[in-house]
Parts: C-alpha cells; sequence; structure tokens
C-alpha cells in the first residue's frame, strides 16, 4: 500500500501534523507498526492501542485505532485489564524506553513473566525527549543527558536481555534504519501468542544527538545502518569485527501457556463442573 | 423471606460488587482489604468474571481502569499505603470519566501505621488526594448490610455519573461478622453506563441532550475513539486551550454537583427536637448511636446526622442543622478531617466540637456521653 | 438477652472459628450476633482475641464492653484480656492457665481442655471445639443440637465424628467436675 493510502486507511489525519521534531524515528517506527496491521489484515474495531507517556506514546492520538493514553510507566497494566475483560481484542502497547523500562519496568517484566496476550512496542530513543534529555535506564555508560551533564555513571538496559529473562516469549530488536525486517518483527510479535516484545532502536537527533554530538539526523541513522548488525550474521563474524557493533533480530520465539487462555480454561472448567 | 446468613463486612462488598454486575478486579493484597481480592479471586471465575492480582497496587487500579473501557464492570480493593499509590490513577479515572469502584478499608496511617487497626483517616485523601482540581463520589457504611446495598450503589453511581468512586470502609466494619439477608436479583435497582447504539454519530465527550455524561462505548464496539489524561475536547484528542480546560473542568464538576440531591444519602436519628447532634459517618456512627439512646434516656436532647455520601458533602442538610440547633460535635476515627468540611458548612452559626483519634482504640459511647454532657452544661 | 463474649487464645487455635460458630449458631436461632477480632501480625502464635456479641434486639456498638462471658486458652491471652470483669462474668480458662488475680469475679471455672483434646481425642487442633463443648454446658444460650449443628456446617468435611466427639467431651468434662 502507498503512503498516502496507509495515512489515510490507519492515521486520524485531522490530528496531524505530529508533534515530532524533524529528524524524529518515531513516525518511521509508527509506520512500520501500520504497515504490519495492514499486512495481518486485523481489524482497526478489534484493534485497541496503549500507550504511556512520552515522545512516544504520543503515538496513539495519530492512529485511527481504540487508544488509550494513559499514565507514564502504566501502560501494560492498563492493556493487561483490557485484554483480560476483553480476550478478542488484539491489544498493542507503544512506550519509550523511559516508560517501558524506568517507571514502567516493574510493569514490564510482570506482563513478561505472566505471558500474557500483549505486544509490547518499545520506541529505545536512549533519551528523556519529552522532558528536555535526561538520561534513561538505555542512555550508554557515559554518554551526556540534561541529568548527566559528567556522564552516566550507570550501565544501561539491554531491553532484550531483560524481557527474555523475565520470561517474554517472544523477543526482538530492530531499528528505523531497517525497517523491512521492523515491519517482519512486528508482524510475528502481533501473531505470536503470549508476551511479545520489541525494541526499536530509534535515534533522537534534538535531545540524545546534540548533547552528544552525534551530529544530524542523517548522520544518526548513518550510525544505525553501520553499527547495527543482524545476530546470525554477528554469530559468524570473528571476535575483532565485533568492535563497537549492535546486534539486531529475532532472539526468543518460543510456546508457554499463555494468561488469558489459561484463566478462561479456568472459567470453561468451573462451568463444565457446575454443569454435571 | 430469605433468611440471615453471618457473613464479614469484606465479603459482603464483593457479593455486593457481583449483585451490581462486577465481573473484573484487580488489586495487590493488602491488609486489613485482603479478604475482598481472596474473595474476588474465588468467586469472579464463576460468574465468567476476571479476577488478576497485579504486581502492585498502581497497576492493580490500572488493569480494572482498561477493564472498564473495555466495557466490564470493574472493582479495585486496598488500604492504607496503597490507597497512597492508586492516587494518581484515581486522578485518571476521573479525568477520563471511567466508572470504577475504588474500596478502601481504612487503617491506621501515616505509613504503615497500624495495618491490623481501624481508623477514618483517608478521609480528605479520597477528596483531594490526586493532584489536580475534580470532583469526587465517596460513600461509607456502618454495618454489613450496609456494605453490601452501598457497594450495589457505589457501582450504579460510577456507572450512572462516568466517574471512580471511593468506597470508604474501614477495619472496624470489614472484619465485622454480622447477619446480613442478602437481596433476590431484582430486589435493588442495576444501572448499566448509556452507550451509543450501533451506528450512531459518536462523538466521544459530547453530552447528548438531556443526559448527564458522555455515552461509553465499550472499546471493540467499533467506535474508535481516543482515551486520555490530557485535558481533551469532545473528539477526545488533546488541546492546550484554556478555554477548552475551563469547559472540561466545569462539566466534571456539575455532573456531581448539579446532582447532590441524587447523590447524596444519609441517615438521621432522634434528630427532631436535638439541641445537640453529632455528625458522623461510617463505623463511628456505632460509636453514637448507644451514646445517644443513653443520653435521651436521661433527658438530654441529643442526635445524630450520618453521612452515608461524604463527597459530595451533604451540605444543604449541615447547614439547615446550623440553623436550628445548639451545637454540633463531628465523631470521627481520626484528628479532625471532616470536621473542616463541617466548620466549613457552619460557618460559625454554631459552636462545632471535635471527638475522635486514630490510635486504633474505637471510641466509646461513654466518652461520646461524657463529652455531650460537657458541652450541655 | 444480650450477652458479650469476649474468647482469648493464641494464633492459630482456632479461637476466631469459635467465635464465627457461636455467631452462627445464634443468628440460626433468630438472634442479632456480631463477631469481630484483634490480632497482630503473627499467623501463628500472638495472643488472638476475639468478641462475640449476641443479642435479642439490633446491636449498636460492635465491641464487647464488659463481657458476661471470658474464655482464656493461653496464659498470654490471659495476662492481656482477662482481668476487670464484672463480679457476674463467667470466666472459663483451660487447666495450663494460672488464673490472673485482678480478674474480677468469682465465678470461674478451670478445665483440662487442651489436654482433653490432645490426648483423650488425640488431636489438639480440636481445643476450640472442645472449649464450646464447655461453653455450651455452662451456658443456657444454646442447646447441644443448636451448636452441634453450627459446628458441623463450619469443620471440614470428613472431619465430622472426631469434631462431635470433641464438643462432648467438653460437655462432659463440665459435668464431670
Amino acid at each position: 500500500m502507498r503512503s498516502s493510502q496507509l495515512v489515510e486507511k490507519y492515521f486520524r489525519t485531522k490530528n496531524l501534523p505530529h508533534i515530532w521534531c524533524p529528524g524524529c524515528s518515531l513516525g518511521i517506527a509508527t509506520r512500520s507498526l501500520v504497515v504490519a496491521i495492514d499486512e495481518l489484515g486485523l481489524d482497526k474495531n478489534k484493534t485497541v492501542i496503549v500507550s504511556g507517556i512520552g515522545c512516544s506514546s504520543r503515538a496513539v492520538g495519530y492512529l485511527d485505532f481504540n487508544t488509550i493514553h494513559t499514565t507514564h510507566g502504566r501502560a501494560l497494566a492498563f492493556a493487561t485489564g483490557v485484554k483480560l475483560a476483553n480476550p478478542e481484542l488484539h491489544v498493542i502497547v507503544i512506550s519509550g524506553d523511559g516508560d517501558a523500562s524506568a517507571i514502567g519496568g516493574n510493569h514490564l517484566i510482570h506482563a513478561a513473566r505472566r505471558n500474557i496476550d500483549l505486544t509490547l512496542l518499545i520506541f529505545n530513543n536512549n533519551i528523556y525527549g519529552m522532558t528536555g534529555g535526561q538520561f534513561s535506564p538505555t542512555t550508554p555508560h557515559a554518554a551526556l543527558g540534561t541529568t548527566a551533564p559528567f556522564g552516566v555513571v550507570e550501565q544501561p538496559f539491554d531491553l532484550v536481555k531483560l524481557a527474555e529473562g523475565a520470561g517474554a516469549t517472544y523477543v526482538a530488536r530492530g531499528t528505523a534504519f531497517h525497517v523491512n525486517p521492523l515491519v517482519k518483527y512486528y508482524k510475528n510479535a502481533i501473531e505470536h501468542k503470549g508476551f511479545s516484545m520489541v525494541e526499536t532502536i530509534c535515534i533522537c537527533p534534538t535531545y540524545y544527538g546534540r548533547q552528544n554530538k552525534s551530529g544530524t539526523a542523517v548522520q544518526m541513522m548513518h550510525w544505525l545502518k553501520d553499527s547495527f548488525v543482524l545476530n546470525t550474521a554477528y554469530d559468524k563474524m570473528p571476535e575483532e569485527k565485533r568492535q563497537g557493533k549492535h546486534v539486531y533480530g529475532e532472539f526468543v520465539k518460543k510456546d508457554l501457556p499463555e494468561y488469558v487462555e489459561e484463566y478462561v480454561g479456568i472459567i470453561e472448567r468451573l462451568k463444565g463442573e457446575e454443569d454435571a | 423471606m430469605s433468611k440471615a446468613v453471618l457473613m464479614q463486612g469484606n465479603w459482603a462488598c464483593v457479593e455486593g460488587a457481583l449483585y451490581a454486575g462486577m465481573r473484573f478486579y484487580s488489586g495487590y493484597p493488602i491488609t486489613p482489604s485482603t479478604e475482598i481480592a481472596e474473595l474476588s479471586a474465588q468467586k469472579l471465575p464463576l460468574y465468567g468474571g476476571k479476577f488478576i492480582q497485579m504486581e502492585d497496587e498502581i497497576s492493580g487500579i490500572a488493569a480494572a481502569i482498561g477493564a472498564s473501557i473495555s466495557g466490564t464492570k470493574s472493582m479495585t480493593a486496598t488500604s492504607g499505603p496503597g490507597f497512597s499509590l492508586k492516587q494518581e490513577n484515581i486522578g485518571y479515572a476521573a479525568m477520563t470519566e471511567v466508572p470504577l469502584v475504588i474500596v478502601n478499608v481504612m487503617r491506621v496511617g501515616p505509613s504503615t501505621g497500624l495495618p491490623t487497626a481501624s481508623s477514618q483517616a483517608d478521609i480528605m485523601q479520597a477528596r483531594f488526594g490526586s493532584h489536580g482540581d475534580y470532583p469526587i463520589i465517596a460513600v461509607s457504611p456502618n454495618s454489613v448490610t450496609e456494605t453490601f446495598t452501598l457497594t450495589v450503589r457505589a457501582f450504579n453511581l460510577a456507572e450512572k455519573y462516568r466517574t471512580p468512586v471511593m468506597f470508604l470502609t474501614d477495619e472496624t466494619i470489614g472484619h465485622a461478622r454480622e447477619p446480613i439477608v442478602l437481596p433476590k436479583p431484582g430486589e435493588l435497582p442495576i444501572y448499566d453506563r448509556v452507550q451509543p447504539a450501533d451506528g450512531e454519530e459518536y462523538m466521544p465527550f459530547r453530552v447528548e441532550p438531556g443526559e448527564i455524561v458522555p455515552r461509553m462505548p465499550a472499546y471493540g464496539r467499533g467506535f474508535r475513539y481516543n482515551m486520555s489524561g490530557l485535558f481533551h475536547t469532545e473528539t477526545g484528542f488533546p488541546s492546550n486551550s484554556p478555554e477548552n480546560a475551563q469547559a472540561q473542568i466545569d462539566r466534571m464538576f456539575a455532573k456531581i454537583y448539579d446532582n447532590v440531591d441524587d447523590i447524596v444519602t444519609y441517615e438521621e436519628f432522634e434528630l427532631d427536637d436535638a439541641e445537640l447532634v453529632f455528625v458522623t459517618y461510617g463505623s463511628t456512627s456505632r460509636s453514637v448511636i448507644p451514646a445517644i439512646k443513653s443520653l435521651r434516656k436521661q433527658g438530654y436532647k441529643v442526635g445524630m446526622f450520618r453521612a452515608i455520601t461524604l463527597w459530595p458533602s451533604p451540605a444543604k442538610q449541615i447547614e439547615a442543622l446550623a440553623e436550628r440547633v445548639k451545637h454540633i460535635v463531628v465523631a470521627e476515627m481520626n484528628r479532625g478531617q471532616y470536621l473542616q468540611e463541617v466548620a466549613r458548612l457552619v460557618k460559625g452559626k454554631v459552636p462545632v466540637t471535635h471527638i475522635g483519634r486514630a490510635n486504633s482504640e474505637i471510641l466509646l459511647p461513654s466518652e461520646i456521653e461524657a463529652l455531650a454532657k460537657e458541652v450541655l452544661s | 438477652m444480650h450477652k458479650e463474649i469476649r474468647l482469648t487464645g493464641s494464633g492459630g487455635q482456632g479461637v476466631i472459628l469459635m467465635g464465627i460458630i457461636l455467631a452462627e449458631a445464634a443468628v440460626e436461632k433468630g438472634l442479632q450476633a456480631i463477631q469481630s477480632q484483634s490480632y497482630g501480625p503473627e499467623a501463628r502464635g500472638g495472643a488472638s482475641k476475639c468478641e462475640v456479641i449476641l443479642s435479642d434486639q439490633p446491636i449498636d456498638f460492635p465491641k464487647v464492653l464488659e463481657p458476661n462471658i471470658l474464655v482464656a486458652l493461653t496464659q498470654d491471652g490471659a495476662n492481656k484480656y482477662a482481668h476487670g470483669l464484672g463480679e457476674d462474668c463467667l470466666a472459663i480458662f483451660d487447666e495450663s492457665v494460672e488464673v490472673p488475680e485482678n480478674l474480677g469475679t468469682k465465678n470461674v471455672f478451670s478445665y483440662p481442655i487442651i489436654e482433653t483434646a490432645r490426648i483423650t481425642l488425640g488431636k489438639s487442633i480440636v481445643s476450640n471445639i472442645v472449649t464450646l463443648g464447655v461453653f455450651c454446658e455452662l451456658t443456657d444460650i444454646y442447646t447441644r443440637e443448636e451448636l452441634l449443628s453450627a459446628i458441623l456446617q463450619r469443620v471440614p468435611k470428613g472431619s465430622e465424628v472426631l469434631n462431635e466427639r470433641a464438643f462432648d467431651e467438653g460437655i462432659k468434662l463440665v459435668r464431670r467436675a
């Protein structure tokens, strides 16, 4: 489908233009989601998109689905109620690195542990953009943020490992540059039965790039292109070539009992006992 | 007539909620409210409903709001610290006008306080606990039977006025077991939120003529709209306009305060010729009533006004009391919270005294009797 | 009729269940009742207190002000809650409990309740049901059948025979004395 048709079909055009800065890659991630939804043929009326607070979370206002713009960090918790109360809905959560892994980190690990059928898309730009450039749990060590004027002292989260360790049954990482695989991961995540998480590496030229002298938006996109390697290729690379490289790809794909199905199973079992 | 059964207050709350149509509960265990979660876990799947124990108090209320947006009557329950943790999302539910019942089985605070002991010290937090200006409905029962009927009413008010409703009980009533005759289906009215008809032209936050609140379709029915904690226009989408913010907040207050006569309920006891009136609520009324009975036998003209709806307060009724009695005593299990509201309404027309504490010892009828005699002498 | 009953023991002894059974048996008879409890953080051990008020009139104040009947199964419970009683108060103790000096009533009965449960019945867990037998025999609130029926509705399935025996052993303790 052409871009203009996608916009017409899935965006709330009255709410455009969006609030994102020139060069921001949140638009690419949002478009990729819409392409994935279109290719999967999801019913807009049966799809709910939930977000928290932050730049990425503003996406829901532009998307023509059932949308909920919730409180900071709590999107997964709201989404859990939406899904469990009405299992026929497809529930997708859009969250940022701060929203999902700092203030909402507890909900991330527990939604993963529960293996509830939600798809979490973390648009990770390694910075708090909405509040003006403070470091987040994914800002690299020693990088600059307005609240880390001498460099971040902490070590960053690896969101893929975090989600995997917490029990997510589908985990992938893509980037705003590698769009075709990104769309594929979004599709696989939405189709996966259980808790799925896709981290999307995004760029924030305004607040991350400027503070850290990462160059223009185009230069930052080039950095994504040059430094991210598909995991299967990375595994075959000699050690010396891995220096400075990051990986994207699908990391976890497994079947485990899904929370809502398990719960509905209990309801049906109890009903059976009552009828018997 | 059905037979009375012995039931705990917290259980009666769940039975009332199920009667009202609750089909979703999410929360986090905390004393002394935990029995509400336990019984919900046991009963909801039998009704085809859902229970989920969340990872914390915040997600406990967040999931309940999500379920209500899905079109399911939802409840969460908590106590003490948990009520503090829920405050941000209480504001979200008020702002997005999502029907929800929040039970607070009050215990002694601040902080961890006395977890197994009773208090009524969250009255002001129930009204003003979340940031910003918003209206709220709060009700408080004084018996196991009233816990049932008032829980049903809390759901009805939540649905009718599209608002979170605080159900403020306490350890005394929550853990007490008393006989209750459970109402039969159909005996109490049940109210469901108004939804738009299929295919209706729908504006998510517009009030249709003759209605109180915007219609609220369940997500998934085809009315794709946006919920946001940002100030939003009738469309549901954010707006920074001061005029819009003013109109929205005015409408939110008006839906509650223009309908106080429907929302506010209260009980009067021995008020006709009373010179001294105790204003009280919830479990403390059980200390006041025997004191009044004893004082009446001794010839003292005393009575009680029990607020069943605490917020919005029974302002008209309390203002009227101030015109006809000589003295008002506010009795509550705290150091003077509802006192502030009563004093505000009485406007100095008659003296207002307070009796209360929050150290776990409930007020004794003898203390109340002694205070009345002192005041009247 | 208005009876205020205070039951004390240690957490896990079933003191609260005892109160619930007394209240349920009263409701079954058409009386008003309220049962409440106070407890600390311990699920087992610690002094637990359970209160029951029975009346043929509506009950206003939910807590016991002046007990007509007091039961103490442990020394801790007795020390904490068995003092300053009215002179007509009926006080029932397990034999292991040293009766507090400032009890306030002379209407005192001690029986080997816990020992009966442990040795005669082989299950200390039924101490509370033995106590209910003692209670039934020493007071004229319930018939044997009324209280037994409330007990049997509350105890786990399969333990009815044991609990009926425990109840009757309690009655015997009073009759033998």
